[in-house]
């Protein structure tokens, strides 16, 4: 028996392994459109790196077995070198990657989490009239708030969405980063305080599915879990009735006391919010009196506020500044933060006034690149007369 | 424990008060028994009047190969400790389903999986790679010794100082509970305001400046040091790596460096370089961490790449296949190891462009290592394989690192990264190489020059259970975390709620145990190795009928490793002589030059080591008085003009002519 | 037998060349660190966090000043390698001094400045911008303070001992250093102070 033999034998288990877990793996068999698109691409990658490293391995294991000294092949101490062989084993991982390098290339950009939908699953277009669902997510210390902007409504640690409606996700974080994963229906993305990330995604198989929090954030990470109901539209309409009914209301002070530190919460929901509350959270200023942050980058962009705002601060007292303690720097000033100098109008104005404009949703038909011409020359003509008249008719006119 | 919400500073022991002493049950075991054993050890080098020794012979010797040996022990107790902490996650998350919380509270879970991290990098991986290129490259060169001798006790030294740091905040405080890289806003004060992030932060530099000057030395060791007729092309590809690693260390530890420094200020100051407030950009710290810790992938990494190649060719009994193209891609490893920094966090929300990039750039970099990986299967093709245990370690690592560079490559592709960031089949991914890749190839390093460095080989049984057990362990520990990866489970987990993942915690909570054997069993092997050594001993030097330079002087080699500087003609050095039947000259010995032995490194380290730790509590009179001593103590080493002394010739004969005796005795 | 394959003369290595391409390679690992920081400045530049910017703060005829006594410093120490080439001690010696107070002046210039500063209420915590710029102008300052205290020891010991070789290679890497703090200084002169300003 040899040695090389026996490790074979262990290296084995690992495709079994991974092909019997298949069936409960929810990574590889999602209930959404994207997560399913990105499943694919997972295999096809793999796929492509085994034609080469199972070559690899067959020949480790075949040279060791052929080679062993007391098996006394042929033995040619001085040979090193080959170009064949060097061209083979240079070129033959090169073409994987300029392969593998293509689809990543593709895959990233139809996948990008803040390009909204092509479709909405591998069945069904994009209806023509189609709004997606809007959903502000904020990570708190540790529980994850839901904001419905649309339906005004918000919800903590439970997520309810219509299947089949494209979701779009806006997510930021009130203390450290976090990342949010329902793995069931599209790939993660970072919330991060004093910033805004965007997802989208679409669930096509109504359920319950696990959603998390997939970045450490401290103590209560572990129970920074819920489950993300994908209900039809109906259901999705009734679960809104019922939250309203059941009253509460998500003000400023409210959020402020959602704030602080808490593990382990179980769902609860709120009939109302404050329309202001996501971008207040987005911009730090859900405290009374401080400066937004897009009030402040709006003020740097003018140069500052000059020696006179120096002294425009005033004393943090609220919990969140040191979640776990009232740490100060020990060789600095006690934390502080900027006073805002806006009227409440002004600051409604800018609050409200961060509405993008609407996105451009790209041709779902096939993807195409607005700035480059149609192919002309031989590949043109080479192309068949079906794709060219349909790329003819409906690629509009490069726009600078 | 709860963390203290808002501690007193006195004047004279700043935050150390009672309360920093742990109370869990389980420190407080560690501790005694840590004690216990440390009190034990005091005691019996106390009596059997060690003490002198150790301190003329080893702590204060400046003989690069004692040096070596120091980082690879350091590495090695570092390595128990590591493992120990790997052990208490697992068990934790095998206990922690159905309601249960484990045995671990959050605060001691976050602490151990953060500490796991930094000890298995900073104080395992670098030392055990440090130790190795520290004892191999200069006698692969031909060289007496490493360019600056001091510097390299001194770094040494301050590596220790960043591992006791580190280990002091066991059993004094905290240890950080933010993961090994400590990413804001959560290591900023106001998320951990107690001393774990600032153990972090001080133990890293301190280790950092080690780190730091022992790459400028061996960089320039091999720039200036060759022995004659050895260019650059004729070096050997382990020198090669090493010399690739070096240049990835200056070029990246002063990354890290900075980083710290603007945590550091952050944190005592109160600047705004990553607060959410007031301007700072936690993002900033993320990119910069990644910028240095993508080439320290590299950096532990590279150097095994020069030990499979030494190993395939030794027990191939052959040339290496494709030198040139096996340089030219550690170069190419080398460059592109800066361009791939991003990859850690496509889901921060780069375009798709960015994220792109980065994924590609990523992958070309296995085009230059799966070239690597052919050469060395080259170099089996028509050899003859002798199948001792370095060369098995090779071939595990061989079949296990191709896994793992596939795996790499999966997570490369940003949409299939956004499944599987953060999550187990990433954790299992980077054990996947660097057990495979760094801890195998430290194995085989081990093997095959421990006859070098002590005169005798290493038990072959207790080397080959080791080898089953670990090659084993590995799978079985592993492979289950790929499976939960896929399953949508996040790393740094405490707690679960899905039954049905419990199974699979249990294999891999297995695997680790069979680790675990297999760690002893290589103990075992050291212990039956030294007693029999007798039965063991190599009078040759060169045990393996190896090629390179470090085979063609006596084992272990004298403090002058060679009487006479060998002069190179090709590549394999050692493999030519012994074709060409080059005896040893019978010329006169001359006197050699050497470097005197100072312990100046280890009082320096001392102090910076005090003055860390007087840093993290706060206790500024001592932070002062230990600076200034360290300042007045570098400037008095600088007075000490008279560092060298010859070894006169008569030693040297009668040194050499004991080994041609033994030599002759051997035949 | 014709090629030789140990080398049996004594063979002599240089003495001091690994020093000067070892300080090198430091002196490369040193501007990394400065990279870092200038990355980290272009990165927070703008960020005011709605206080002083540039335009209110910096006094660029103040700067000027400063920026003249370190290149004056690296000229000074300039002659002071020349006359340590002649092997003129006390010629050597006088223009390290002359070197040793126009870095002192430079540090007092720069402290003068940054307690200026603090006392407006701009110091390093106001805002990030501010923060890069004292982290960024006084890790320079840090480096001079050092490169000081270095010239100091050199001083003393040129006067016990005389030019002797290991003196002459420590003078040459501090004047490595010297010079290199320099180049980093036109950086943050230029980079800092005169973008910020115009």
């Amino acid at each position: 028996m040899t040695i090389s033999m026996k490790v074979f034998r262990y290296a084995i288990p690992v495709p079994v392994i991974a092909a019997l877990s298949g069936c409960e793996a929810v990574v590889l068999s999602p209930a959404g459109d994207i997560a399913e698109r990105q499943k694919d691409l997972l295999l096809a990658a793999t796929g492509l790196m085994l034609i080469i490293i199972i070559p690899v391995m067959a020949l480790v294991v075949f040279f060791a077995w052929k080679y062993r000294a007391d098996r006394k092949a042929t033995y040619q101490p001085e040979w090193a070198h080959s170009t064949k062989i060097e061209l083979v084993i240079w070129a033959a991982p090169l073409m994987i990657i300029i392969c593998l390098g293509a689809l990543t290339w593709v895959g990233t950009h139809l996948l990008d989490p803040y390009r909204p939908l092509d479709r909405i699953s591998k069945t069904a277009e994009i209806p023509p009239d189609h709004q997606p669902l809007e959903v502000q997510v904020v990570a708190l210390d540790w529980k994850w708030l839901f904001i419905y902007p649309e339906q005004g409504v918000a919800a903590i640690n439970e997520l309810a969405i219509p299947a089949n409606r494209e979701v779009e996700f806006r997510l930021t974080s009130s203390s450290v980063m976090n990342a949010f994963y329902i793995p069931a229906m599209a790939g993660m993305i970072y919330a991060m305080p004093g910033m805004e990330t965007k997802l989208h995604g679409v669930f096509n198989n109504p359920g319950s599915y696990q959603g998390l929090a997939s970045h450490y954030s401290g103590w209560g990470f572990s129970g920074m879990r819920f489950k993300a109901h994908a209900v039809v539209e109906a259901g999705f309409q009734d679960w809104v009735a019922e939250v309203r009914a059941k009253g509460g209301d998500l003000t400023r002070e409210e959020y402020l006391k959602l704030e602080v530190p808490s593990q382990n919460e179980s769902p609860r929901t709120y009939a109302s919010v404050d329309p202001e509350l996501f971008n207040r959270a987005v911009n730090l200023c859900v405290e009374p009196g401080k400066m937004c942050m897009a009030e402040m980058m709006a003020i740097d962009d003018k140069g500052g506020l000059g020696l006179e705002g120096s002294i425009n601060i005033q004393s943090l007292t609220h919990d969140k500044h040191a979640r776990r303690g009232n740490a100060e720097p020990v060789l600095g000033v006690t934390p502080f933060a900027v006073s805002s100098i806006c009227t409440p109008g002004d600051i409604a104005l800018m609050l409200t006034d961060t509405d993008e404009k609407p996105e451009r949703r790209s041709n779902p038909e096939r993807m195409h690149g607005h700035a480059l011409p149609v192919p002309t020359g031989v590949f043109g003509r080479m192309s068949s007369p079906a794709i060219r008249d349909a790329s003819r008719s409906a690629l509009p006119e490069p726009k600078l | 424990m709860a963390i203290p919400d808002n501690v007193e500073t006195t004047f004279l022991l700043g935050r150390l008060n009672w309360d920093a002493i742990p109370r869990e049950p389980i420190v407080l075991a560690t501790f005694a028994v840590v004690l216990l054993g440390g009190l034990a050890m005091l005691a019996l080098l106390t009596h059997y009047r060690l003490w002198g020794w150790l301190w003329r012979e080893w702590f204060t010797s400046v003989d690069h190969k004692k040096i070596g040996i120091m980082y690879m022990v350091l590495g090695l107790v570092m390595f128990v400790r590591g493992f120990a902490d790997a052990i208490m996650m697992r068990l934790q998350q095998v206990m922690a389903f159905n309601g249960s919380e484990g045995y671990l509270n959050a605060h001691h879970y976050d602490q151990i999986f953060t500490a796991h991290g930094v000890i298995m990098i900073f104080f395992v991986a670098m030392p055990f790679v440090t130790g190795l290129m520290n004892y191999i490259v200069p006698l692969q060169i031909g060289a007496r010794d490493v360019s600056f001798p001091f510097l390299n006790n001194f770094s040494f030294w301050m590596t220790t100082g960043g591992a006791v740091i580190v280990m002091a905040s066991l059993f004094l405080g905290e240890f950080a509970q933010t993961g090994w890289l400590a990413f804001p806003p959560l290591s900023g004060l106001s998320y951990s305001p107690w001393v774990g992030v600032d153990y972090y932060i001080w133990g890293l530099q301190v280790a950092g400046v080690g780190t730091t000057l022992s790459g400028i030395n061996l960089l320039v060791t091999i720039l200036k040091m060759r022995a004659p007729g050895m260019t650059m092309m004729r070096m050997p590809v382990f020198t090669w790596t090493s010399f690739c690693t070096n240049i990835l260390i200056v070029a990246s530890f002063p990354v890290l460096t900075a980083t710290l420094v603007l945590l550091t200020l952050d944190r005592y100051l109160g600047t705004n370089f990553f607060t959410n407030d007031l301007g700072g950009n936690p993002m900033m710290y993320i990119n910069l961490i990644w910028i240095w810790g993508h080439p320290e992938v590299y950096i532990l990494i590279l150097p095994l790449f020069g030990v499979y190649s030494e190993v395939t060719s030794t027990f191939s009994g052959k040339k290496l296949f494709g030198y040139t193209s096996m340089v030219y891609a550690t170069i190419c490893i080398t460059i592109l190891s800066y361009l791939v920094w991003l990859h850690h966090f496509f889901t921060m929300g780069s375009g798709a462009s960015v994220n792109s990039f980065f994924g590609i750039t990523t992958m070309i970099i296995s085009i230059p290592t799966g070239a690597k990986l052919f050469n060395w299967l080259f170099t089996m093709y028509q050899g003859r394989l002798r199948f001792e245990l370095p060369m098995m370690w090779t071939i595990a690592f061989m079949l296990t690192f191709v896994i793992g560079g596939m795996t790499g490559v999966l997570l490369a592709v940003p949409p299939a990264d956004f499944v599987l960031h953060n999550s187990l089949f990433l954790v299992a991914h980077f054990h996947n190489v660097i057990i495979g890749g760094v801890l195998f190839g430290l194995f085989a390093a081990i093997n095959f020059w421990w006859p070098k460095a002590f005169g005798y080989t290493l038990d072959v049984f207790w080397g080959k259970v080791s080898f089953w057990f670990w090659v084993v362990g590995f799978w079985v520990a592993f492979m289950p975390l790929y499976v939960l990866g896929l399953m949508g489970v996040t790393r740094r987990m405490r707690v679960f709620d899905d039954p049905g993942l419990q199974i699979w915690f249990a294999i891999a909570g297995f695997g680790a145990v069979l680790i675990a054997l297999g760690i002893a069993a290589m103990f075992v092997q050291f212990g039956v190795s030294i007693m029999r050594r007798d039965q063991n001993r190599d009078l040759t030097g060169d045990p393996w009928d190896a090629r390179s330079l470090e085979w063609a002087t006596s084992s272990p080699p004298a403090p002058y490793n060679f009487a006479f500087t060998p002069v190179i003609h090709g590549l394999d050095a050692w493999a030519e002589m012994k074709a060409q039947n080059a005896t040893r000259p019978d010329a006169p010995y001359l006197p050699i030059h050497m470097p005197k032995g100072t312990g100046a490194g280890v009082i320096l380290a001392a102090l910076s080591t005090i003055c860390g730790l007087a840093l993290v509590w706060y206790i500024w009179w001592l932070a002062a008085l230990s600076f200034a001593a360290l300042v007045v103590a570098a400037i008095a080493h600088t007075f000490n003009y008279d560092r060298d002394y010859h070894i006169p010739a008569d030693n040297i004969r009668r040194t050499e002519d004991e080994r041609a005796r033994l030599l002759a005795q051997g035949v | 037998m014709s090629t030789t394959y140990w080398e049996t003369e004594p063979h002599h290595h240089e003495d001091g060349a690994s020093t000067n391409i070892g300080f090198w390679v430091y002196l490369m690992s040193d501007c990394l660190m400065f990279a870092v920081l200038f990355a980290t400045f272009g990165v927070l530049h703008g960020s005011y966090a709605a206080g002083p910017g540039p335009q209110d703060l910096f006094d660029l005829r103040l700067v000027a000043v400063n920026t003249a006594m370190l290149l004056l410093s690296s000229i000074t120490y300039g002659f002071a390698m020349l006359a340590m080439a002649q092997g003129n001690k006390s010629a050597t010696l006088r223009w390290l001094g002359i070197t040793l107070i126009f870095g002192l002046c430079f540090l007092g210039i720069e402290l003068y400045e940054f307690n200026h500063m603090i006392h407006e209420g701009a110091g390093p915590q106001r805002s990030a911008f501010l923060s890069a710029f004292f982290t960024l102008v006084g890790t320079h300052g840090l480096h001079v303070t050092f490169g000081s205290l270095w010239l100091v020891v050199l001083m003393v010991q040129v006067a016990q001992r005389g030019l002797i070789p290991e003196n002459q290679r420590r003078l040459l890497c501090l004047s490595l250093f010297w010079h290199f703090l320099d180049v980093i200084w036109i950086g943050v002169f230029t980079l800092v102070y005169l973008l910020g300003v115009i």
